[in-house]
C-alpha cells in the first residue's frame, strides 16, 4: 500500500506536465452565478452537454431550500463566499518538509503506523518520489487494462468516454435530488470513474490511492462505478490518515450503478478534520451516495467507517430495482468532542424478492451527538421484499447523546421487515474485567469499542481493518478520564 | 504477600466491610467462606481496585505496597489477580486477542519483551489443553455464550497465563460439574507454589479438599467471625453458619 502512494505522486506529477494550462488565474474569486458554471466547464474542456448539465442543475439548485430536518447544529454557509474552481494545487505553496508540518498531524501520522515516507506525502510537502516504483504503477495499470477496466479521473473519462458519462451521469442521484447534490451537479470538481465490462471480476480492489491525480479533488468530488453485467469490483475510498485540507465544506455525490447479476462493494473509510477539542473548526461533510441495482440479482454493499468532520450528514442507500437484488449497510461512525454526525441509509425496495441488510454501530463520546436516519421503503412491486436493520449505539461519558431515527414505509403485505436497536454506556464491569487483567482505561476502551465495531469491521477488506480499527483508537483519545 | 488492617467499606453510606483483618503469607493458601451477603465478593473487587467503594478506613498492603491508591490495572500488574464470581461478557472481543494483550501488559510492566504469536500460541494452547477446553473457544468473544462452568475454567485459564502472585478465586467452584471440578482445582493447584498466595472464596468444602487451605476464615457480616484449618470447613459443611455468626 505505502509505496502506491508514492507512485501515484509521481504520476500525478507527470500528469500535470500533460496539463494545458491557460494563463487565466489559478483559482476563481468566490462566488457562484452562472458564468461561473460556464468557465469551470470551459477550464475543464468539457463537451456541450456536460456544460448545458451543469447550468440546468444550478438553475434548479437556485430554487431549492438547504435542508433543515437533520439532526445537527451549524452555522449557515455562504455559497456566494466559497470559490468553485482551483487549478491544481502549486506546490511551491506546500511545506518543504516535515519540519514545517503541525506535530500533531505528525503524532497522528505516528499512531496509525504511517510508513515514514508515505507521511509526507499525506501532509502535502513538496515531495521528489524516489522510489523506483513507477513500474508498480504501470503494473497496475496494465492488469486493468488487460481486463478491461476502466479506472481513471472523472475528467479524464469526460474527454475518453464521454458516451458513457452522458448516459449514467444523474441516473442515480438526479440533479434535484437534495440541495446538495443539485450543488455537486452544478460544479463539481473531480472524482473517480470506474466501468466494468461484462463478465469481468476486477482482478484487484480499486483504491483511491491508486487514482492518478488524486489530490485536489476538491470539495465537490463526483464519483461514477458502473458494473456492467456479470462483472464484480471492490472499490475502497479514502485514506486513514488526515489529508491536509482547506476547504470546510465537502458535497460530494457518489453514483453506483449494477447491472444484471453485478456486485459492487464500496468501502469508505472518512477521517477528515474534526475540528480542535472545543469544536472549532473542521469539515462539514454532506455527500449523497446512492447506489442503483439495476440488475436483476446484483448486489450493492456500502461499509463506512465514519470518524472524521466536524459535520457528518450522509445516507449511502441502495435502490434496489432488479428482482433478487441486494442492498447491504455496514456503518461505524463516531463522534468525539463536538462532532456531529447524521448518518444511515436508504434501502428502496421495487423489485421481487429484495433484500437488504442495515448493521449500523453508532458511538458518541465528549459532547459528540450521533444520530442513525434509515428509511426502509417497499413499494408494491416489491413482493417478498426483506429487511433486517439492526442499530447500535454506544455512549462514552454522559454529555454526549445517540439518536436513532427509523423510518418504515411498507406498502406490500408480503414483505417481512425486522428493527432491533439498542443504546447503552461503556459498561463499567466491562472496564474493570479488562482493566483487572492489566489493560490501561485506555486500552481497554479501545478493545471494548471495538468489539463493538466488529460485525461492520469484518466487512472491511483486510488491510482496511486493521487500520480502521487504529483509526478509532486515535479518533477515541481522551473520550475517558 | 497481602496484609488488610482494619479495613472498613461503604456503599452508598451502607457498612459492607466492617474492621476486617486479614493477613496472607507467601505461599499460604486460605478460604475465606460465610453466607450470602457477607461480604466476600466486595473483598476480592476492592483489593483489586473497583470502583463504587467507598474505603472509610484502613489499609491493603501488597508486599509492603500501599495498593489503595493504585489504579486497577497498576494493581493487576502489581500481581492481583481476580477470578470473577460472575464473568462478564465482551462482546467482539476475542478471547485469545484479550488475553495475549493482558499477557503483554503484564511482560512490558516488568521489562520484558512482548511474547510473539507463535510463541503465545504454544503457551495458551498448553495451558488450554490443562483445562480442557476446546481450541475454538480462542476464537469466540470474551465469555460470550459460555456456559457456567466454562466461565469459569477460562477465569482459570487466563490465571495461568498471567501467574499472578496472589489469586483471589470468587466461587470459582460454583456451578461445576464433578470433572470440572477436578480440572480447575488442578488448574489451581499446578500454579499453586511456596511463592504465590492462593485466595479461595466458596461456599463448599469440596473444592477445599482437592485444594487443600492452610488457613479457614469465616466472612459474616463484614468482619471475620472464625478462623480455623480445613476442618473448620468440614464443620460448616455439617453445621451451618449460625453458630459461628
Ligand atoms: N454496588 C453495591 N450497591 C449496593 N449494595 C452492594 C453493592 N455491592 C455489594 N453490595 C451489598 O453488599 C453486601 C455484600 O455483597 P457481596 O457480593 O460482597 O456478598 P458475598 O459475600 O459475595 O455474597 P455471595 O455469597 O452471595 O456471593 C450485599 O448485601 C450486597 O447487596
Ligand atoms: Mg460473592
Amino acid at each position: 500500500m505505502a509505496n502506491n502512494k508514492v507512485i501515484e505522486n509521481i504520476v500525478e506529477n507527470k500528469y500535470k506536465h500533460g496539463f494545458v494550462t491557460d494563463i487565466e488565474q489559478e483559482q476563481f474569486d468566490p462566488g457562484l452565478d452562472e458564468d461561473v458554471i460556464i468557465r469551470i466547464s470551459k477550464r475543464k474542456g468539457e463537451p456541450e452537454f456536460l456544460k448545458n448539465w451543469r447550468l440546468k442543475a444550478f438553475s434548479q439548485w437556485r430554487n431549492m431550500k438547504e435542508p433543515s430536518w437533520q439532526h445537527l447544529k451549524y452555522h449557515p454557509i455562504n455559497y456566494q463566499d466559497i470559490s468553485y474552481f482551483a487549478a491544481p494545487k502549486n506546490q511551491k505553496d506546500a511545506p518543504k518538509s516535515l519540519d514545517e508540518v503541525d506535530p500533531k498531524l505528525l503524532e497522528t501520522y505516528d499512531k496509525l503506523g504511517i510508513p515514514l515516507h508515505e507521511r509526507a506525502r499525506l501532509a502535502g510537502v513538496a515531495v521528489d518520489a524516489v522510489f523506483d516504483s513507477v513500474s508498480v504503477a504501470t503494473t497496475f495499470k496494465e492488469k486493468l487494462s488487460e481486463a478491461g477496466v476502466i479506472f481513471c479521473p472523472f475528467s479524464d473519462a469526460v474527454k475518453k468516454y464521454p458516451e458513457k458519462i452522458e448516459q449514467y451521469l444523474g441516473s442515480v442521484v438526479p440533479q434535484r435530488d437534495n440541495f446538495f447534490a443539485a450543488l455537486n451537479s452544478a460544479v463539481f470538481s473531480d472524482g473517480s470513474f470506474v466501468y466494468i465490462p461484462k463478465g469481468v471480476r476486477c482482478p484487484m480492489e480499486l483504491s483511491t490511492y491508486f487514482r492518478i491525480n488524486a489530490n485536489n479533488t476538491g470539495q465537490f468530488e463526483r464519483t461514477l462505478i458502473i458494473a456492467d453485467e456479470d462483472s464484480h469490483v471492490s472499490y475502497l475510498e479514502g485514506c486513514t490518515a488526515p489529508m491536509r485540507d482547506e476547504n470546510q465544506l465537502h458535497a460530494a455525490v457518489v453514483e453506483l450503478v449494477a447491472l444484471d447479476n453485478a456486485e459492487i462493494k464500496y468501502s469508505t473509510v472518512q477521517n477528515w478534520y474534526p475540528g480542535d477539542e472545543n469544536g472549532i473548526g473542521g469539515i462539514y461533510n454532506f455527500v449523497t451516495k446512492r447506489g442503483d441495482c439495476r440488475g436483476k440479482n446484483s448486489k450493492i454493499s456500502w461499509t463506512q467507517v465514519e470518524t472524521g468532520s466536524a459535520i457528518t450528514w450522509k445516507y449511502p442507500s441502495c435502490v434496489l430495482r432488479g428482482e433478487n437484488s441486494i442492498g447491504e449497510f455496514y456503518s461505524v461512525a463516531l463522534t468525539n468532542n463536538y462532532q456531529q454526525a447524521d448518518t444511515g441509509t436508504k434501502m428502496i425496495h421495487i423489485g421481487k424478492n429484495t433484500s437488504s441488510t442495515i448493521i449500523s454501530k453508532g458511538i458518541s463520546a465528549g459532547f459528540g451527538e450521533n444520530s442513525y436516519r434509515g428509511l426502509v421503503k417497499v413499494l408494491p412491486t416489491a413482493n417478498n421484499a426483506r429487511n433486517y436493520t439492526q442499530c447500535d449505539s454506544l455512549l462514552l461519558g454522559n454529555k454526549c447523546s445517540a439518536n436513532t431515527f427509523p423510518y418504515i414505509e411498507a406498502k406490500n403485505n408480503s414483505s417481512k421487515i425486522e428493527h432491533e436497536a439498542s443504546t447503552s454506556k461503556i459498561s463499567e464491569d466491562q472496564l474493570f474485567y479488562c482493566r483487572q487483567r492489566g489493560l490501561s482505561e485506555e486500552d481497554s476502551v479501545n478493545l471494548i469499542v471495538n468489539g463493538f465495531c466488529k460485525d461492520v469491521f469484518k466487512k472491511l477488506p483486510m488491510e482496511f481493518a486493521v487500520e480502521a480499527q487504529n483509526l478509532l483508537n486515535v479518533s477515541l483519545e481522551g473520550a475517558i478520564g | 504477600m497481602i496484609e488488610i488492617k482494619n479495613l472498613t467499606v461503604t456503599v452508598n453510606n451502607k457498612k459492607i466491610l466492617d474492621k476486617l483483618n486479614l493477613t496472607v503469607g507467601n505461599g499460604e493458601i486460605h478460604a475465606i467462606m460465610g453466607p450470602n451477603g457477607s461480604g466476600k465478593s466486595t473483598l476480592g473487587q476492592v483489593i483489586a481496585g473497583k470502583d463504587g467503594y467507598e474505603v472509610a478506613s484502613g489499609s491493603i498492603k501488597l508486599e509492603g505496597k500501599n495498593l489503595l491508591s493504585l489504579t486497577p490495572e497498576e494493581r493487576s500488574l502489581a500481581g492481583i489477580f481476580l477470578g470473577f464470581q460472575y464473568p462478564i461478557e465482551i462482546p467482539g472481543v476475542n478471547n485469545a486477542y484479550l488475553l495475549k494483550a493482558a499477557l503483554n501488559a503484564q511482560r512490558v510492566s516488568r521489562n520484558e519483551k512482548e511474547i510473539d504469536a507463535f510463541d503465545f500460541m504454544t503457551l495458551i494452547k498448553d495451558k488450554m489443553k490443562l483445562m480442557q477446553i476446546p481450541e475454538t473457544f480462542l476464537s469466540r468473544s470474551v465469555n460470550e455464550g459460555f456456559s457456567g462452568g466454562e466461565k469459569k475454567r477460562n477465569e482459570i485459564l487466563q490465571m495461568l497465563i498471567l501467574q499472578p502472585k496472589l489469586c483471589i478465586l470468587d466461587e470459582t467452584d460454583s456451578g461445576l460439574d464433578v470433572d470440572a471440578l477436578k480440572v480447575v482445582s488442578s488448574g489451581i493447584k499446578s500454579i499453586s507454589n511456596n511463592k504465590r498466595s492462593i485466595i479461595l472464596i466458596t461456599h463448599y468444602e469440596r473444592l477445599l479438599k482437592l485444594v487443600e487451605p492452610d488457613f479457614v476464615h469465616v466472612l459474616s457480616d463484614g468482619k471475620i467471625v472464625k478462623s480455623g484449618n480445613k476442618d473448620l470447613a468440614h464443620e460448616l459443611d455439617a453445621k451451618g453458619y449460625d453458630w459461628v455468626k
